[in-house]
């Protein structure tokens, strides 16, 4: 499995996208951090950045690679070479690339201009929002059978969780708001990893006052270790999830 | 050996294999025949576990393939369009395959070495030609020296030199007792490397016998002939 991700990763370094998408991280960061001095002000604005861009590059590049692969993936298999370890094979190569380009890129200028515990957060939700992402985006790969499809279906994903589904709380909250609705809100959060991520970073910045009575629900919710752990368990749920029906999948797709 | 057992498979709606039922044994080596569509490459598909099969089993060596991989290791596979990682020289490629298939065994250089692949080493596989990829196909279906070699169209787009040294190959390695499959359009081709004949016509076995049973029953000693004959008495049946 090592020698096979090794090969990939080699392909992966070729492109020179990990190393983009790094710089474009480190420039951006840079940038912020030159624009104001306050640190929690940069995290904040670095926040949604990290919110729409990890998961978006995440999509894209790993369905890209996917059916740019496909030759090698081919190859592979008609050697005395377990399917699943393939499948893994290019999920690992594919999360670590994408992980390391975002913790170097966004963890380099943090720590040179001083790292606190928010500014650690943003860096611990950037790379669970890449698992998950990276996740999702295998299984819109193995779900479809052309490039441009799987890419289609994978923006919809991102679409859905960055877009559409903050739309349809904002909905939910807006209607039913002479209801108690803090434990409903938490529930709702549940199934959006993007939102999960979000609660993490904007609990760290204390401004959770601004919030409301929803805000300071949140703040005891997931205040201390029990809701850190509680918000983690989701998210790998959420890596986990995925890529494990695109396993299955794959493991009986025909090729 | 290669025991495949009533299988069937569809792709939605379209049958493309119809319970088909054969025995391939070492020391022959099989003309698989058919009109575009038939099933030839699904088939060979279904060996390899490119394609998984709908019903009925396939066994190589004894071995029940469904979800297994080590048994790939006894299959050289020579595919009917050789499509390589775009960014890899063909140094590399090789270099990768001897990697990941740990060989244990001798090395069979024989084709590298016939087709001067050596030189071109360092070039990429995006910038070779349809022949050299075909070149490349060949020379690693051999390399690995497997018991059982599978060649999809291994003589189209080559030129006419090379055709001949893959021809000698083939047969050197079907007089040392390999099993060896083959699908062609090319009959003559054919008639020169193969034993038996398996005819499929729309995902179905239509004739599987030794080709020198085929010509005695019809008569003719070209397989081209022979074949058509063949043809022509099941369509009138």
């Amino acid at each position: 499995m090592l020698r096979i991700i090794k090969y990939i990763m080699y392909d992966i370094l070729r492109t020179r996208f990990m190393f983009i998408y790094f710089l474009f991280l480190l420039l951006s960061t840079i940038a912020l951090f030159q624009l104001d001095s306050e640190a929690s002000k940069v995290v904040m604005s670095l926040m949604n950045v990290v919110l729409m861009v990890v998961p978006l590059i995440s999509v894209v590049f790993t369905t890209i690679h996917f059916y740019n692969s496909y030759e090698f993936i081919e190859l592979m298999l008609i050697q005395p070479v377990n399917r699943k370890v393939v499948f893994w094979s290019e999920y690992l190569a594919v999360t670590i690339s994408l992980s390391l380009a975002f913790l170097l890129g966004v963890g380099i200028p943090i720590l040179l201009y001083g790292a606190n515990a928010s500014a650690l957060m943003l860096l611990y939700s950037g790379l669970m929002l890449t698992l998950v992402f990276v996740s999702m985006a295998f299984l819109a790969a193995v779900l479809t059978r052309d490039k441009a499809k799987a890419i289609g279906v994978g923006l919809l994903f991102w679409f859905y969780f960055v877009l559409i589904y903050d739309a349809f709380v904002l909905w939910v909250i807006y209607t039913f708001s002479d209801y108690p609705l803090e434990k409903v809100s938490l529930a709702l959060i549940a199934f959006n990893p993007v939102d999960l991520a979000r609660i993490l970073m904007l609990l760290q910045l204390d401004i959770s006052a601004l919030m409301g009575y929803t805000g300071a629900f949140f703040k005891n919710f997931f205040e201390g270790y029990a809701g850190f752990i509680f918000s983690t368990a989701l998210l790998l749920v959420w890596m986990v999830l995925p890529v494990g029906f695109a396993t299955r999948i794959f493991s009986k797709k025909d090729l | 050996m290669i025991t495949i057992d009533n299988i069937k498979k569809n792709f939605g709606a379209l049958q493309v294999l119809d319970g088909i039922s054969l025995s391939l044994n070492r020391g022959h080596s099989y003309a698989l025949i058919g009109p575009n569509g038939s099933g030839k490459t699904t088939i060979i598909k279904s060996i390899l576990g490119l394609v998984v099969i709908s019903s009925g089993s396939i066994h190589v060596e004894g071995e029940d393939i469904s979800r297994q991989w080590a048994y790939r290791e006894k299959i050289g596979y020579m595919p009917q369009i050789g499509r390589y990682p775009d960014n890899m020289k063909i140094g590399q490629l090789f270099d990768m395959m001897m990697n990941i298939r740990k060989n244990s065994g001798t090395l069979d250089e024989e084709l590298i070495e016939t087709f001067r692949l050596r030189d071109l080493f360092d070039k990429r596989m995006h910038t070779l030609s349809g022949g050299t990829r075909q070149k490349v196909s060949a020379a690693l279906a051999f390399l690995f020296n497997p018991p059982i070699l599978i060649l999809d169209e291994p003589t189209a787009g080559l030129d006419p030199v090379s055709v001949e040294f893959l021809k000698d190959k083939i047969l050197k390695e079907k007089n040392a007792g390999k099993l060896i499959l083959i699908t062609s359009h090319i009959m003559s081709d054919l008639d020169e490397l193969t034993t038996d004949l398996i005819y499929l016509y729309e995902g179905k076995l239509l004739y599987s016998n030794p080709i020198k049973q085929l010509k005695r029953e019809t008569g003719h000693d070209k397989l081209g002939k022979a074949l058509s004959s063949i043809i022509i008495q099941t369509q009138n049946d």
